[in-house]
């Protein structure tokens, strides 16, 4: 007793948990003066830059990276590849998980967080797309939360409950991607008001089709490089099926994303083309754009098809980072970079510590909830008593 | 002040009058809303305008705003560019100055008033609104404060206190809507010393601004920036130099903030009718595959199984003729090699007695090679499979 005791109290001490530790700190003290002072008091938004670090990271790449969960249950349910069965569960986790995120990100955000369910309960807005993005995150948590919710319910063991929630597989999955298709492209949509304000390059009456298109390579990517991390730091907690079938989800993945890429890629082109912005890739902003296109567009398209007809699961692997890191610089680009571009640098937008601080402190707790959850419920595992009720 | 009091009422009436028709207008789905027949704007003749920021400070004294940092009569402050925050709704920036003899230039900055607002189209608690009066008005008391209204924006004007932790509001200008309610005119209109700013029917001031222009041409720019700039707005502006050196965007286009996002909101409902019925399709072909792969094998098993029981049957009675064979082709042999050991003990018999024979005679000598015995012909048993 006393001896495992002891055992459980060392292993906390970990270098991983005392950086978490310290950065949970950070954040709590950041927290606190955030919701007294004002967003004037831990940021560095201005008139001229109203939406910063915490609307263009937490929101947008948080969004497009927790795609992964649509598209692993399309892949498997609708599209009937149940060879990716055991990628779901993980998605699904970490989809939730994400979307969750944003959520609570959004509370420091927003000027009055306790009101933001005023637009469905009190006056709806329903000329703005913001309001179509809230609605669908907020209906797409709670059927993320209720596909989820089958893993909970065995951990505790309510067997009737969790049945229900298999049985509803099929409609939450459809139910799933339309909502995934809705916000995902309004939030590319929420430019479109603004096409005074963003670069010319980046603005594009294609936005909300581009932001749909670049999350399905967003979830294609964030799945097969969670599982990498997950192979590394929760081995132990996978059963066979889910260690056999890794390698199949990521060449599976690795040549979905290849193509989906690859017609993003022309997509771009054609959006190039449609708008006559050719002229722009000889300045300044246009070498920029090619680093973001060829670099973490075209490029990530050869090295996934490279890695899926060699069958190289290392490059597929190191691949899938660089098109998350791709999708990352995208959405700052259209958030941050290329917003407000005609402005004076003067008056530009830059993030204050504290923003990155509460950033990181967000996507802490995320890794710790994933730890937490992995460690107790059956993700990467099966159920014992439910293994052949799939 | 060129507008009389009573001839301003009496706009005020037929701009009450025109809510119903408006509404309509703006009802229509692809019609081009023009703004609230007889709905009120403000005129701004930059050529006119001094900057002495009395304008500032008489919209800080109407609208109760905290006391500036630097007073109003220090003119200073236009030394650098100013823009609106949380604390003035309206500012004066001076442009141009510093050239050979060239006057300093003056422009007055706050809300335009949109026609079709693009805040009020992006905030997604409807707390903006165009009113048929012609002011753009907030509701503090719905805002979630988002500041999707600050993004969409093409002119860069509300503003929204950063440093209130618990009820931050967005700041704009008002068109001092509550006093236009009461008959009085905007705190900025009123203050103004030198007629830069004329209060009226947007009609009135469009025609007053033409009409100036069609007078000094040398002194204008034959442009009114607002009558069509992101679909037109309530504030209008005449000028003496192109309007891009007045620090004004002369790229917004005119097409009203609404369109730009209209279709995309469009494709929302094809998305939610459309989408479940084309991922059912696609979910009832996979499965249907899957069936059939799946009766495929099943029928493959079927086939392999009955395939392996004929070549089963098939060997077992290769294998039963094979021995048949075998045995009738060692009876055969047995019979044969007899036959054969009994010829041979024949001839030997024959060649001996031949050879006695032959002692005294010698012609029969070839005798015992004509009858050399045949080679047994070996039953090869068949070996070859089917
Ligand atoms: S100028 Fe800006 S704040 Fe004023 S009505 Fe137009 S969009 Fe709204
Ligand atoms: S900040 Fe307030 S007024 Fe502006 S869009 Fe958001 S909710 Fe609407
Ligand atoms: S109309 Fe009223 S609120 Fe607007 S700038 Fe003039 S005084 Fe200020």
């Amino acid at each position: 007793m006393s001896a495992s005791r002891t055992a459980v109290s060392r292993s906390l001490l970990t270098p991983f948990n005392i950086v978490a530790g310290l950065i949970l700190a950070v954040g709590l003290v950041i927290t606190v003066m955030r919701f007294t002072g004002g967003l004037g008091a831990v940021t560095n938004l201005s008139d001229y830059n109203p939406w910063g670090l915490w609307i263009g990271f937490d929101l947008l790449v948080g969004v497009a990276l927790a795609a992964g969960g649509y598209v692993t249950s399309a892949a498997c349910y609708i599209f009937g590849l149940k060879r990716f069965h055991s990628a779901v569960r993980p998605a699904i986790l970490t989809g939730f998980l994400g979307y969750a995120l944003v959520v609570f990100a959004l509370h420091y955000d927003v000027g009055r967080p306790w009101r933001l369910p005023y637009p469905f309960i009190v006056q709806p807005g329903t000329t703005s797309l913001l309001f179509e993005v809230g609605a669908c995150v907020a209906l797409y948590l709670t059927v993320l939360f209720i596909e989820y919710s089958s893993a909970p319910l065995e951990w505790l063991g309510f067997r009737k409950a969790r049945n229900l929630v298999v049985r509803l597989t099929m409609v939450l999955t459809i139910l799933g991607v339309v909502l995934s298709t809705l916000h995902q492209s309004s939030l590319g949509a929420l430019y479109l008001i603004a096409p005074s304000k963003l670069h010319p390059l980046w603005y594009s009456s294609y936005l909300p089709i581009y932001f749909f298109v670049s999350s399905i390579i967003a979830g294609l990517s964030m799945v097969i490089f969670e599982s990498s991390l997950a192979h590394r730091y929760f081995h132990d907690k996978m059963d066979e099926t889910h260690r056999r079938e890794t390698d199949g989800v990521a060449l599976g993945f690795g040549k979905a994303a290849s193509l989906v890429l690859f017609g993003y890629l022309l997509i771009k082109v054609i959006g190039l083309a449609v708008d006559n912005n050719w002229h722009y890739l000889t300045t300044g902003w246009g070498a920029w754009y090619l680093v973001e296109v060829l670099g973490f567009v075209a490029l990530p398209c050869y090295l996934y098809a490279v890695g899926v007809r060699e069958k190289n699961l290392t490059i597929i692997r190191r691949t899938s980072g660089l098109a998350v890191l791709g999708i990352v610089l995208n959405r700052l680009n259209i958030s941050l970079v290329a917003f407000n571009y005609h402005l004076p640098s003067s008056e530009r937008y830059f993030p204050h510590w504290m923003e990155i601080a509460i950033s990181v402190f967000v996507v802490t707790v995320g890794i710790l909830a994933y730890r937490f959850i992995v460690t107790h419920m059956p993700i990467l595992y099966e159920h014992p008593e439910y293994k052949d009720a799939h | 002040m060129s507008i009389s009091r009573r001839k301003f009422l009496g706009w005020m009436g037929a701009a009450g009058l025109g809510v119903t028709a408006g509404t309509k207008a703006r009802a229509a789905s692809n019609a081009h809303f023009e703004g609230y027949p007889n709905s009120l704007a403000v005129l701004h003749d930059t050529t006119r305008c001094v900057g002495c920021r009395r304008c500032e400070a008489g919209c800080n004294k109407v609208n109760d705003l905290p006391a500036p940092a630097t007073p109003f009569d220090d003119l200073t402050v236009l030394d650098r560019k100013r823009r609106t925050d949380a604390e003035s709704y309206t500012i004066v920036n001076r442009y141009g100055a510093g050239g050979e003899g060239q006057a300093p230039l003056f422009r007055k900055n706050q809300c335009n008033h949109c026609l079709e607002p693009a805040c009020a189209s992006a905030c997604f608690v409807a707390a903006f609104h165009k009113t048929p009066e012609g002011a753009v008005v907030y509701d503090a008391s719905v805002c979630v404060g988002c500041r999707y209204c600050m993004i969409a924006c093409p002119f860069e004007i509300p503003t929204y206190e950063y440093d209130k932790a618990l009820a931050p509001r967005v700041m704009k200008c008002t068109m001092c809507h509550p006093r236009v309610l009461e008959g009085k005119l905007p705190g900025c209109v009123e203050a103004c010393p030198v007629e830069a700013l004329s209060f009226g029917s947007r009609e009135e001031m469009l025609k007053i601004a033409r009409e100036r222009i069609r007078k000094q041409p040398e002194r204008y720019v034959d442009h009114i920036y607002g009558e069509n700039e992101m679909g037109g707005t309530s504030w209008l502006y005449l000028a003496g130099v192109p309007f891009r050196e007045l620090g004004m965007r002369e790229d917004l286009g005119v097409t009203p903030a609404p369109k730009l996002t209209s279709g995309a909101l469009g494709a929302v409902p094809i998305v939610v009718g459309l989408w479940p019925v084309l991922l059912t399709g696609i979910y009832a072909v996979s499965k249907r595959k899957d069936k059939i792969a799946e009766e495929e094998k099943r029928q493959a098993v079927a086939q392999a199984v009955e395939a392996a029981d004929q070549k089963a049957a098939e060997a077992m009675a290769k294998a039963r003729e094979k021995a048949e064979k075998e045995k009738t082709g060692a009876i055969d042999k047995a019979v044969k090699e007899a036959l054969a050991e009994a010829e041979r003990k024949a001839q030997e018999e024959a060649a001996k007695a031949a050879a006695e024979a032959a002692a005294p005679t010698d012609d029969t000598a070839e005798g015992p090679e004509g009858t050399t015995p045949p080679a047994p012909s070996d039953p090869k048993p068949t070996e070859e499979d089917a």
